[in-house]
Order: C-alpha cells, then structure tokens, then sequence
C-alpha cells in the first residue's frame, strides 16, 4: 500500500494525468461531475456521489455513429472510429464501479455483438475507486452486496483524516502504480485504513434504507407474471411525471436511441440516451408499445430488479448510488418500489 | 406545521367519508425528509401516511389535469394547494385545462420549504406572498413570511447589467449542464400540451438530448418564451432540475419585461384577465421598437 498527504494530491494527480487524461470529480455549478483534471480546478473528494455517474465518460450521453455524405448521386459511409484514447478517472465510488460492471454485461458479455465504442472506452479507461467513509441517507449499495469500503477498480483509495491510501487491484493497477510511486510513500500493513472501513460499514447499517435487502428477496427472476401484474403499480406510478431524470442520473441505465442528425452537408447518425419514461421510448407504426405512464414506469422498475437478474444470472441492474432518490422531482423511487411491492410500508 | 397535518388529515377523512370527494391529492410520508411523494388518498384509513411539513415540496395542481377528468360517477376530487400553487390552479382554470367544478380545492398554510440540505429554497425566499387563490376553503391560514425576503427580480437585473458577450457566455456555461431530462418541462403546470413539440419526432428537434449546443439553447428558450405571460413564478423548473439550473431567471425576465411594458401582471391570479401576451388592445407597446417613424430605436 502507498500513501501521500492529502495537501500534496496535486502531485498525484499530476502524476496520473501524464498517463492520459485524468477525470475527477469537479466542482461546477454547485454540482460535481466527472471532469478533466486541470491545475486550480475545485477537486471535491468529500461529497459521497457525484450528482451524475461515471457512466458518460464510457457511455455517453450523444456519440456520433457513422457520417453520411452525398456527391452527386453517390453516398459514402464514414463510420465513426473506435475510442482509443488512455484515460483515467480518480474518485469512482464502489456503487459507480459496480454500475460499469453491469453496463459491461449489456455491452460485452455476448462476443458476437459487442459495443466496440464502450469497448474502446473499457479498454483505455483505469478508474482508480474511492472508498466511501460516511454514506448520505439516500445510498443502499449494501443491498446489492456493493461494498462501499472496498470498492473494486483497477486500484482502490482511502482518505483517512489528511492522507489517502492507495492500493492496486488489476495489472494495470500496477502499471498506475508506477507511474505514481515517485511521489508516494511506502505504507506497510493495512491498519491504517481498517478502522475507517468498519466505521463506514457501521454508518452504513445505520443509514434509512439500511434494511431494504430484506425486501429484495420478492424480487428478482422468482414469478415475473406476479411482480408485473401487482395492482400496486397503478399508484406507485401516479406521482411520476415521466421525466428522465431518474434514467439519466443512474449508472446503469443504458437504453438508447439512434438518430439522424441533418449538417446541412450531410447526415451525421449518432446514439443518445434514452429513457422508458419517455412517451416516445421505442416509438414504432404503431405508436409507443406501452401506452401509459404505468406501464412505463412498471418497465423500469421490471427491467432492474426481475429481467436483468433473469437473464444475468441473478444480478440486479440497480446499485443503490441513491441518485434517483435525491433527484427525482417527486420523491418516488426504485427504494420505495422495492419496499411497496415487497410487502413493506415506508416511513 | 404538525397542527396543519391533522387538521388536513381531518378534513380529508371527512371529504372521503361522506363520499363527497372520490380522492384527495396531498403528498405520501417517506423515508427521511425531502423524501414526500404525491399521492391519491381513497380511503379514510390511509390518511395516517400523509406528511405535510416544512420539506413537502412538490406541487399537485399539475395532477388535476388528470384526476380532475376522471368519470368517478362526476364526484370531485380534494386538493391541497400551496399558496403559490393556487397561482397554478388558477392558471390551469383559466386555459381550461382542469375543470373548476370536479375539484374540492383546500389551501394549505405554509411556512417556507426547506431542501435536502436544509436551507430554505430559493423559490421561497423570493416568496410571491402567502395569500390563498381559487379555493373553497383554507387550513391554517395565511401563514406570515418570518425571512428576509430576497428581491425576486435581483438575479435578472445581474443579468440585465451584462454586455451581451457576458450574458451569452453565462446562459452557455448554464446551459451546458443541461441533460435534457425534461424535469423542468414536466412539472411545469403550464407545459401542459397535449403533446409537446419536442416530444414529436417529426419536428426534427430531439428531445431526450442536445444534437449540438444550438439544440441545448434552441429547447430552453422555446420553453421560455411558450411561458411568458403564463408562467406563475412557482419556482419548480428550478427546484427540480439536477443540474442545479437556475430557469426561474429565464421565467422572470419575462415576467419583469411584462410588467413593465403591460403593468404589473400575477398569471394565475383572477381568472377574468385576459393574459398581456395573448390579448390585444390598440395602445398595447410595441416592445421592440420605441417609435417605428422615428426608425425603429431598440428598446428592452
Ligand atoms: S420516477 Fe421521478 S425521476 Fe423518474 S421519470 Fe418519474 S418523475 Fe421523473
Ligand atoms: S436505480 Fe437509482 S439507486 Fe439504483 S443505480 Fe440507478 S440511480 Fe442509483
Ligand atoms: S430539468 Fe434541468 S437538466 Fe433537465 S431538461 Fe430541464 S434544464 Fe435540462
């Protein structure tokens, strides 16, 4: 294990960003998000989770696909290349690695259709994961089994009062570490960050939502047809107002469309994120396949907690980062789905 | 505020009881503060999971539209509004999007609304005034504002007092935070098309996200300007955006310019006034030009 005072992290991250580009978690706005590191930009490693996830800097929001022009009566395809770029991001939270882990289902798990782009993005991007020490009330990652203070990544980090531990995970964890060795200490043993860990466990178990993965258990790939013809979804769904809020600000939500877009010179195809709340989310002849904002709203919540695990192997596409709980302009969530329809009351 | 409650609670027990109203739209209690959700109440049972406190924030006119349509042998549905939100139902009244006689409309008294990280909102420190529009009846009164109010139309005269580089690059770096989520658009009570041009794929403008950076501008400021002369200043575009954008100095810029070319106008506030924005009358000013004859000097 190494370590370096929390006053000289500037070194660190100067360190990392001659290995590509280094994104932190950047104050802007009032918010943070993952941004590239530049000296003087507003660091924020306090906050617990950054207000979107790391999943744009693998996935995001809009990428071009394919250029279409026209000469004459002839039209050329230029597809879009392959990311190749080194990267690095700094500060990922055990919830967001884990939210890349099923992101990596959907888009690498069948080697006949892999998603070269996100694949690109895997391949070059080390994330360097922090480890969370004082949870806020909305996160639940212990229910999906998502450790927050041993989170996985290509290395793992703790800031213990004014120094911060690092520790390789993965080979190319290796290879950061030696590029960043120059200006870290040696630290022998692990002491120094046990207590930090069990104090975080510990704040964990006391949050609010501490005792959702008891309500966990009715869910999963157990009796579909049940879970989908609850009749608690006509009021789960009343209150939403079919933004997507919810679908953006989640790591794992990786639905998206396919557009044109009109240069004026040409056609430029790209992908974007969509959403299952959208009334136009897989807009087809016929219209949107689920009519109302129910059954909507019952697809996103389905698709999370039963059809993911069915297909993954039990694995649910939600992390409990706790960003729809905080941002959803009404208050309800996949934590009060999870509990309603497992037969608990909130509150 | 714990008094307010069980006097709502009352109230809505006696409405469901007596079958006067088939529901009653009030907010459901969650897991910790910041945490309340719009809910139908429809048995009398259920009212002991109704929360009203100093962090229920969401509005519920909106769900009028809906609920106030629904057959229910032609009974009326219970609301409690908020003192600004009686400005939205007055709004929804008078572009006839929720009828008045479906609706048993019950004021709420309120005494600010506080966020997650327990400050006061934004949209409550620049309060419009606790008084109580449109409703049968009011509980609790008119509450008393007890903070030193912040000029609504500070912001925009920040603004205002720009060079026209200064005030671009500001919108562009706010706006360039934009995730096209539509939270803003879907609270608003007055984005209540039947169908909104950015949800139709044959306009050729997205919207679930920015093509470029004239997409990102080209959503707001069609927002903005659908708005004008209807928005309330109910402050929820901006309580609900998750990137933190302040919209309400969109909203009030408008509403600043309006009242100083038309007099002072409260969208939502009567329902016999016909908006500055969509009536006409010879002297109305012509905002863009001070004297055409003159050769059209700018103003505004
Ligand atoms: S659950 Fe909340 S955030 Fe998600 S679409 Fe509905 S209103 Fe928006
Ligand atoms: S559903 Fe909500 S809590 Fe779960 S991963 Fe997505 S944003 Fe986080
Ligand atoms: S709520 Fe905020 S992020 Fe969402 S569309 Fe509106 S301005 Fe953009």
């Amino acid at each position: 294990m190494l370590k370096i005072l929390m006053s000289d992290i500037g070194r660190l991250f100067e360190r990392l960003s001659s290995v590509g580009t280094l994104y932190l978690p950047i104050e802007g706005g009032g918010q943070t998000a993952f941004a590239p590191w530049r000296a003087g930009a507003d660091v924020q490693l306090d906050r617990v989770n950054t207000d979107l996830s790391v999943k744009g800097l693998f996935f995001p929001q809009t990428e071009d696909i394919a250029f279409f022009k026209r000469e004459g009566k002839k039209i050329s395809v230029l597809p879009s290349s392959d990311p190749d770029e080194p990267f690095a991001v700094f500060g990922v939270r055990a919830c967001d690695v884990r939210g890349l882990e099923v992101l990596d289902k959907v888009f690498l798990d069948d080697p006949a259709h892999m998603d070269t782009f996100y694949k690109g993005r895997r391949e070059n991007g080390a994330l360097i994961a922090l480890a969370c020490s004082s949870p806020a009330e909305t996160c639940f990652c212990g229910a999906f089994g998502v450790d927050l203070a041993e989170p996985s990544g290509d290395v793992a980090a703790w800031i213990v009062d004014n120094t911060l531990y690092w520790e390789a995970k993965t080979q190319r964890g290796e290879r950061l570490t030696e590029a960043v060795r120059p200006v870290m200490a040696e630290q022998s043993g692990t002491s120094a960050v046990d207590a930090s860990k069990k104090a975080a466990r510990d704040a964990l178990a006391a949050a609010p939502l501490a005792s959702l993965k008891d309500s966990l258990s009715a869910w999963g790939a157990n009796d579909m047809l049940t879970l989908f013809s609850s009749p608690l979804w006509a009021n789960l769904s009343m209150s939403c107002v079919g933004c997507g809020t919810c679908t953006y600000v989640c790591p794992t939500c990786q639905c998206y469309d396919v557009q044109d877009f009109d240069t004026g010179h040409g056609v430029t195809r790209f992908r974007c994120w969509d959403s299952c709340m959208y009334s136009d989310f897989t807009l087809m002849a016929s219209g949107n396949p689920r009519k109302t904002q129910l059954e909507r709203f019952r697809q996103r919540f389905m698709h999370k907690l039963v059809y993911f695990p069915e297909k993954y192997g039990g694995m649910f596409s939600c992390t409990g980062c706790g960003r729809c709980l905080s941002k959803c302009p009404v208050s309800m969530n996949i934590a009060k789905v999870i509990k309603a329809v497992g037969g608990v009351e909130n509150g | 505020m714990q008094n307010v409650r069980e006097l709502m609670i009352k109230k809505a027990g006696e409405m469901l009881s007596s079958g006067e109203v088939y529901g009653v739209l009030a907010w459901e209690r969650g897991d910790f503060a910041c945490d309340q959700t719009p809910a139908l109440f429809t048995s009398p049972e259920s009212l002991s999971r109704l929360a009203y406190d100093e962090f229920t924030a969401p509005m519920l006119s909106k769900y009028l539209i809906n609920e106030a349509k629904k057959p229910n042998e032609g009974k009326k549905v219970m609301v409690f509004l908020k003192p600004c939100d009686t400005y939205n139902f007055g709004h929804l009244l008078s572009e006839h999007k929720v009828e008045r006689d479906r609706v048993y409309a019950v004021g709420v008294a309120c005494s600010g609304i506080f966020s997650r990280e327990k400050t006061l909102l934004e949209k409550c420190l620049a309060c419009k005034g606790m008084e109580f529009h449109h409703c049968d009846e009011v509980i609790g009164g008119e509450g008393k504002i007890t903070w030193d109010k912040l000029d609504r139309f500070a912001g925009v005269e920040m603004i205002e007092s720009m060079t026209p580089s200064e005030r671009f690059e500001f919108w562009r770096g706010e706006l360039s935070r934009c995730i096209r989520c539509n939270a803003c658009r879907n609270v608003c009570p007055v984005c209540s098309c039947v169908k909104c041009v950015f949800d139709n794929p044959g306009s050729g403008v997205m919207s679930k996200s920015n093509a470029d950076e004239f997409e990102e501008n080209m959503f707001h400021i069609i927002r903005a300007f659908h708005v004008a002369g209807r928005c309330t200043d109910c402050g929820e575009c901006s309580r609900v955006c998750p990137r933190n954008i302040p919209l309400h100095l969109l909203n009030r810029k408008f509403i600043k310019d309006v009242n100083a070319l038309f007099g002072p106008y409260q969208a939502g506030a009567s329902l016999d006034d016909a908006s500055p924005l969509t009536s006409y009358s010879v002297n109305d000013p012509e905002p863009g030009y001070k004297d055409k004859a003159k050769g059209g000097e700018r103003v505004a």
